[in-house]
């Protein structure tokens, strides 16, 4: 799953930083390549990143290859999306989900 | 308005695809629109070891990304999106997503079923906090931890082998005391010294104690009626599934348990309609004869639309 244009990758190293000290909402969907559902999702949010794009930052994070802010977050299934404002979590949503529903919970936030 | 498409097909698994692939080849440039849960079940399951020509199995998600290059090959469109409703009535039929509206003259269901679950609260409230319906996406959480896989079937005994990977130990809860289980599928998991068995149990709750992530599952003896709390930090759920047949009831045949009904090969009580897949079959519900019934329905449609009587094959 390579990053779409507008779609940042997250990592351990990175998260406080692009994440948490972020002054925009960010969406943050926790991934692994070996989740079937994970891969559906994944055009979805490269969707949304390019319509959100100047208002949500959009990034997706391997919980494979980070497991500091896997663990951090309790993530106990993927896919998960989380939003994040302010360095607080204000969403989550967990397994697979429609674009439409998934903008009607961003536009909450921005 | 855009042109009225011959054939759309409604779902992405192994029937979907299979009926896109005939319907390619029979020069109908098919639409398939391929729904939320694209690929279907074979993308939650790891190694196919039972479709035939595949000798030394196959993945699930790579048997379907090679299905649906296959359909792809040979002239088929696939949309995303979810269908969200459609006018099987309307002469030509009329399917809507959130982002579209199509007209076809015929209509392929292969909307398949989606995972069945207990119907407790606690257990939609910790989805995604130990709660879980797809061991490949989840197992890899609860490394060293206990967890349970509540069914008797072929996908239960999957999913508690898989799961001992990780799991310090899998707990199989189910209703009776035998297995639905195919006898291999029994054999390689009453083989595996990290399952232990509950069987003739059924699960009352699942507990958080408060943290907002399982730690414990309450399980009742049919026999006894005892209960008992087991400590465990996943919970897979694992008890069957119910065919994605919302979109259509009022306006199509289904079973008492909303199975479409087909009758000679793929028809559904509506001319042109088509079914196929697990939508419409509760009793095999294997790749091979989703595949099989994809292509029984393609050829239908086929058949279907070279009889349209010229003064309605114009609309």
């Amino acid at each position: 799953m390579m990053a779409a244009e507008n779609v940042q990758t997250f990592t351990d190293g990175n998260f406080d930083d692009d994440v948490l000290k972020s002054g925009a909402p960010v969406l943050v969907d926790f991934w692994a390549e070996w989740c079937g559902p994970c891969k559906r999702l994944g055009p979805t949010v490269d969707a949304l990143a390019t319509e959100y794009v100047g208002k949500v930052t959009v990034g997706k994070l391997n919980v494979d290859e980070n497991p500091k802010v896997s663990f951090q977050f309790q993530i106990r299934g993927i896919p998960t999306i989380l939003i994040f404002k302010g360095g607080q979590v204000v969403e989550s949503v967990v397994g697979l989900a429609q674009k439409e529903d998934l903008k009607k919970v961003l536009d909450k936030h921005i | 308005m855009p042109p009225t498409h011959n054939v759309i097909i409604i779902g992405s698994g192994p029937a979907g695809l299979t009926a896109a692939l005939y319907a390619a080849r029979a020069n109908l440039r098919p639409l398939v629109i391929e729904g939320i849960e694209a690929g279907g079940q074979l993308m939650l399951t790891t190694m196919v070891e039972n479709f035939p020509g595949r000798r030394d199995g196959i993945m699930g998600p790579d048997l379907m990304a090679e299905m649906r290059a296959q359909a792809e090959r040979f002239g088929t469109d696939i949309v995303q999106g979810n269908v969200t409703s459609v006018d099987l009535c309307s002469q030509p039929i009329a399917v809507k997503t959130s982002d579209a509206e199509y007209t076809s003259k015929t209509l392929i269901i292969a909307t398949g079923a989606s995972a069945r679950l207990l119907g407790l609260p606690s257990e939609r409230t910790l989805m995604g906090h130990g709660v879980s319906t797809c061991a490949t996406c989840d197992g890899y959480f609860f490394r060293g931890e206990p967890i349970a896989v509540i069914g008797g079937g072929d996908s239960a005994m999957e999913e508690a082998v898989f799961l001992t990977r990780f799991a310090s130990k899998v707990t199989v809860v189910h209703r009776r005391d035998t297995l639905r289980a195919s006898k291999i599928m029994q054999d390689k998991a009453r083989a595996n010294p990290k399952i232990e068995w509950l069987l003739d149990h059924e699960v009352d709750d699942i507990v958080d104690g408060g943290t907002g992530e399982v730690t414990s599952m309450v399980v009742r003896s049919n026999k006894s009626g005892d209960r008992s709390e087991v400590p465990v930090k996943g919970v897979f759920v694992a008890i069957g599934h119910t065919p994605n047949t919302a979109l259509f009831r009022g306006q199509i045949e289904l079973d008492m348990n909303g199975y479409i009904i087909t009758h000679d090969g793929s028809k559904t009580s509506v001319a042109g309609v088509f079914a196929c897949g697990d939508v419409q079959d509760h009793i095999y519900r294997q790749a091979i004869t989703a595949a099989g019934s994809g292509c029984m329905a393609a050829i239908d449609a086929e058949h279907f639309i070279d009889n349209i009587p010229e003064h309605l094959a114009t609309v």
